[in-house]
Formats: C-alpha cells, sequence, structure tokens
C-alpha cells in the first residue's frame, strides 16, 4: 500500500522465486500519473532497444502499443465520461463531461498462454512463479508465437534492431527476480500504479480497489481478468474504468488451442478422403 | 473590421465556418480524432499481431501440398500396378510422383521454412521438443519423416526400376521401396493438411472462424496440385484425369462454402477486402474454371489454372490473415459470437 515505504512489496526484497510462489502484477489506473517511468525503466534494465521517435498524435502516447521493443506501454485514453465524483470545473459538468486515464499496459503472463502453447522450440517456458518466459538464445524466430497470442503482445523484433530476429516480450524482470527484486517497473512506479506481490494477495487488493473506487463514484470501474474463458486468468491484472475494448484489451480471450480439435478433425478427415479418391482414380480409371 | 482584398475575405470564410460548425475541414489538415477518439478500441490500434510471416510461407504451403499429396499418387500407382502388372504406365507415374515429392518436400519445403525464420541458423531448434498442441511442431515433425521417408522411397524406388542390382537385394529393395513409399504417403496426406491446422488455431479472426475449411482446402488444392503438374509433365492419364475432377469439385464446393459461411464483422478481411479477393479468385481458378476446362478437354490449360488457383489462394489466405489481426473491430466481434 502506498505510504508503507520500503516495506512496500514493490520495494522490499523477496523470495518468490526459490519459494516457488505465484506472483503478479496488478495495475490500477486510478492513481497512474502517466509518468512512463515504467516505460523508462524496463528499456534501460532490459537493454530494450528505442523503436522509433513518431509522434502519433493519439493523446501523449507515442509508443502506440506492445512489441518487441515495447514491453511496458502506458495507454492515454481521453474519453466522455466523468471521473468518479470528481468536478474539476466546467469541463466535468454533466453535458460536457471529460476523463484522461492512463493505464500502463504489459504481458498478461496468462495462465493458460497461446505463445507458449505454440512455440515450437520450447524456447517459451513457465517460471517458478508463473510468469511465461521466452528463452532468447533458444528462439528460432519461427513467428507463431505472434498469431498465436489473444492480446497481441510477443512480436518477432525485426532488423536492423539488436538481437533481430527473434520473439520478445515482458520477462516479468525473471532475472532480478531471482536475485530476490522487484521488477523494473514496480520498482520506479511513484503511485504504485503498479504493484508487484503474490498473486492471490493482488487479487484480493484489486477487488477491494473497485469497492473502493464504486463507492467515490466510479461505477464503471472493474477488474479486467478473463478467468471465465480458456485463458484462465492473467497474472498481470488490471483495473480498468470503462469497457475493455477502449484500453485494446479482448473482451473474452482464447486461448488458440481450443480450435485445435475441429482443425484436426477436419485435416485427418480430408486426408483419408484424399487417399480413397487416389485410390479410386487407380483403381477404376486405369 | 472586414476588408474587401480576396484574401482576407477567404480568412473571415474561415472564421465564419469555425464558428458555425465547429471545425474546419481542409487540404493538408487532419481534423479526424481529437479531442475524443472516435477509432474502434484503442486508436484503432490491432489487437492482437498480425502474421510476420512473408512470400516463403504461401510458396511453402503450395509445395508442400503438391509434396505430400505426390506421394499419395506414388502410393496409388504402385498398388494398382502391383494388382495389375500390365498397367506399366503407372510405373512411369511412380517413379514422377516419389520425384516431385523428394524435390518439393525435402528439398524446396525446408529452404523456404528456414528462410522465413528469423534466426536460420537456429532451425534446428524446432525437434529439441514434440508439442502435440503446437501445430508448428508437428508440422516441422511431419515435414522432418515425411522427407526421411521420401527420399530414401525414392532412391529404392529408382535402383529396383532400374535392376541395378541383381537378385536378393533388388527384392529387399522393392520391399524397402513399399514401405518407405506408403510412410511417405502417410506422413504426405497431413504435410497437405496440417497448414490449414497451422493457421485455423491462431487468434487470427478470419482464419480460426474457418478452421474446419482451412485443411479441407489445402489438402485439396494440394492433392490437384500434385495430379496437375504430372499432367503437365505429359502424364495424361484417366486417374490422373479423374483426381482433376474431384479436387476441382471439392474446391468448388468450398467456394460456395466460404460465400456463404460469413460472420459479419468477424471475418470482413476477407468479403470486404481487397486481399479476399484473392482467395476467391483462386477458388474460381481451381474450382469452377478447372472443372469447365477438363470437360472440354483441355487438360493442360486445366492443371495450369488449378496450379495458379492454388498458389493464388495461399497468397489470398496469408494476406487476409495480415488485414484481419490489424482490425480491431474483428477480434471484438469474433469475441461477441
Amino acid at each position: 500500500m502506498i505510504g508503507e515505504g520500503i516495506q512496500s512489496t514493490n520495494q522490499r526484497k523477496h523470495s518468490y522465486v526459490r519459494d516457488k510462489v505465484e506472483v503478479g502484477f496488478f495495475t490500477d489506473p486510478s492513481v497512474c500519473i502517466g509518468c512512463k517511468a515504467c516505460e523508462v525503466a524496463c528499456k534501460e534494465w532490459n537493454h530494450v532497444p528505442d523503436d522509433g521517435f513518431t509522434w502519433s498524435g493519439n493523446s501523449y502516447d507515442n509508443t502506440g502499443h506492445l512489441g518487441a521493443s515495447t514491453w511496458r506501454h502506458v495507454m492515454f485514453l481521453e474519453q466522455d465520461r466523468q471521473k468518479g465524483n470528481q468536478v474539476a470545473g466546467p469541463m466535468s459538468l454533466d453535458d460536457d463531461p471529460f476523463r484522461w486515464v492512463f493505464l500502463s499496459d504489459v504481458c498478461k503472463h496468462c495462465e493458460e498462454a497461446g505463445c507458449l502453447e505454440a512455440c515450437p522450440t520450447g524456447s517459451i517456458v513457465r517460471t517458478e512463479v508463473g510468469s511465461v518466459l521466452v528463452q532468447n538464445d533458444v528462439c528460432n524466430g519461427c513467428g507463431y508465437c505472434v498469431v498465436s497470442c489473444p492480446f497481441g503482445v510477443i512480436d518477432r523484433r525485426p532488423e536492423p534492431l539488436h538481437d533481430a530476429g527473434g520473439a520478445f516480450k515482458c520477462t516479468f524482470c525473471y532475472d532480478r527476480q531471482k536475485s530476490g527484486l522487484v521488477p523494473a517497473c514496480a520498482k520506479v512506479c511513484p503511485t504504485e500504479s503498479i504493484v508487484f506481490g503474490r498473486l492471490d494477495d493482488l487479487r484480493a487488493r484489486g477487488a477491494e480497489r473497485v469497492q473502493q473506487l464504486k463507492q467515490n463514484g466510479y461505477n464503471d470501474a472493474q477488474l479486467y481478468d478473463p478467468t471465465e474463458t480458456s485463458v484462465r486468468g492473467i497474472h498481470a491484472f488490471f483495473l480498468i474504468l470503462g469497457e475493455p475494448e477502449a484500453y485494446g484489451l479482448p473482451p473474452k480471450p482464447q486461448i488458440p488451442t481450443i480450435y485445435l480439435k475441429s482443425a484436426w478433425t477436419s485435416a485427418f478427415a480430408t486426408a483419408i478422403a484424399s487417399i480413397i479418391a487416389t485410390l479410386v482414380a487407380f483403381a477404376f480409371f486405369s | 473590421m472586414t476588408s474587401n482584398s480576396p484574401s482576407e475575405k477567404r480568412l473571415e470564410e474561415l472564421r465564419e465556418q469555425a464558428w458555425k460548425d465547429g471545425v474546419v475541414p481542409g487540404k493538408g489538415v487532419d481534423v479526424a480524432g481529437g479531442p475524443i477518439p472516435r477509432k474502434p478500441g484503442y486508436y484503432g490500434q490491432p489487437v492482437v499481431k498480425p502474421p510476420v510471416w512473408t512470400w516463403e510461407i504461401p510458396l511453402y504451403f503450395f509445395f508442400g501440398g503438391i509434396a505430400g499429396m505426390s506421394a499419395v499418387i506414388a502410393s496409388g500407382a504402385i498398388i494398382f500396378h502391383h494388382v495389375d502388372p500390365s498397367l506399366a504406365t503407372n510405373v512411369g507415374v511412380a517413379r514422377a510422383a516419389m520425384w516431385l515429392a523428394a524435390i518439393a518436400g525435402a528439398v524446396l519445403s525446408p529452404v523456404l521454412l528456414i528462410m522465413d525464420l528469423g534466426r536460420p541458423r537456429l532451425f534446428l531448434n524446432m525437434l529439441r521438443v514434440f508439442k502435440h498442441r503446437s501445430a508448428m511442431s508437428m508440422g516441422a515433425w511431419i515435414l522432418s519423416l515425411f522427407g526421411a521417408c521420401a527420399v530414401p522411397g525414392l532412391i529404392a524406388l529408382e535402383l529396383h526400376t532400374q535392376q541395378i542390382f541383381p537378385g536378393t537385394f533388388d527384392q529387399l529393395l522393392r520391399v524397402a521401396a513399399g514401405i518407405f513409399i506408403f510412410g511417405s504417403a502417410i506422413f504426405g496426406t497431413l504435410l497437405a493438411t496440417y497448414t490449414g491446422v497451422l493457421i485455423g488455431a491462431t487468434a487470427i479472426p478470419a482464419w480460426f472462424l474457418h478452421r474446419t475449411l482451412l485443411p479441407i482446402h489445402f489438402g485439396t488444392a494440394g492433392l490437384g496440385s500434385a495430379a496437375a503438374v504430372l499432367e503437365l509433365l505429359g502424364y495424361r492419364i484417366p486417374a490422373l484425369n479423374f483426381l482433376g475432377f474431384y479436387a476441382a469439385g471439392v474446391e468448388s464446393a468450398l467456394l460456395v462454402w466460404l460465400s456463404v459461411d460469413k460472420h459479419g464483422a468477424a471475418d470482413r478481411a476477407i468479403h470486404e477486402h481487397g486481399s479476399g479477393w484473392l482467395i476467391r479468385i483462386g477458388e474460381i481458378l481451381n474450382g469452377p474454371l478447372a472443372i469447365v476446362l477438363r470437360l472440354f478437354g483441355q487438360v493442360p490449360l486445366a492443371a495450369l489454372s488449378f496450379l495458379i488457383g492454388a498458389l493464388v489462394s495461399r497468397v489470398g489466405w496469408i494476406a487476409v490473415g495480415k488485414v484481419s489481426g490489424s482490425d480491431p473491430e474483428s477480434v471484438f466481434a469474433a469475441e461477441r459470437y
């Protein structure tokens, strides 16, 4: 909690990797100030190359979207709605409501991860703390994880960037976690909009925060954690104001392996039909 | 203060328009977007990532399909030559088909696949693990096992038909050729069809919504293409003509299926975007047009039409995936189903 100082789970040393404790990120836009310290910390710690300096024209967001070289992405939403019970001058009157929402997006580290299932090299693995990790030295850049992620997180890094060709995404700072350190983005977050900690603690904290916000007039506050779909929940979950679509988050993400059964059935049927057709061809038309 | 000079008048007009309409559209000025963005999703950004695959992949689908189904044709030819030795042409067809299987499946396909990798030198990492839940892993194994059957199958068949070794060793070669060629036929049917599973079991809406159609399309296009290449090589036999009719008939049915099976915004890349036309043109070429040409006895033209159609529709399916994956509304619509 804010004000806990070095006792906060974002600052103190831990032994989650050794103890095999499931960890997570809880990201809360209601206290995010849009400073992008998480983006900078992530790039600096992980030596992620820059991915161009362009003006998007989309509010203060010139990062665009998560990708091979963008593992944290602060979104800037401008919506014609009121922010809770806040009254801050003529812009928040009922007839002309406006709110600015910031949310730091990141790899969701799914309970059932599409990228991990799709990876043909075994490069993508599940760690002791439940996060999903790409082993860069194993990945041969086949690109199948890219189309298998229901959240559009992982991507292949193009030339001429450093270490091009492989697939990259958030590592959950596994290297730091092994040494008992907190992921870089959570460590630097000045308002604890990003909280790192035990997943069960964070889920309780998230539910509590939603209640708190609803009491303060944020009627559309909800947790984004798709536990009801085949993804079966995410380790980096979010509190969102409004609909997930506005954040580019899929409302009902599904892991693509659920489509395998019908596709393989069709493939086997085609295989058998082709064999029969060929046998018929040579038996009756020779 | 108003002025009568034309340039000042123009500024007055602009001021008037801004006051009345609240917005002044003009050359070089993009007023769309702010302050409240109206694009779907988050500033119209893609929700899932479009495929990073380039031209090698549709070409691989094309050659993989030809290779796999050539082995099936070779097996069929060998079985019925064995049953009825008077069918001497079958041996020629089988040999040509096995050459096709080996060249397209054990040389062209792996080269294309390795070229498409982001790190080609690590291609052997594909065989580090066996994951039945990953169509890409299954595909890597299917292609490897296919090559491991087709190449020795071809060598044994050639040595046997040219009677290079005498006596028992030749009998051994005959048995080995049979086993390897039947093996390559089994892996070949999977090689030609798994590519439909590969793109059908992804997060791309236009692909996963048609995951049942894709393996049928890719597999049958592979069978028809293999028969078409053999016909173009000069093997104008009734069996291949029948396979040409069969494949073109199935493809025509799939063309109808695809134009009926619409999912609104979720697969609009197929029905509203230009790349969808590649699929339809491909399906017309290897469906109805191939049938008509074959009915009129224009076998080489029918074979050519089928081959071009099979290639164009594969290019179309990858192109459609890129459009569909970049379209946030397609993803939202598919999930609301």
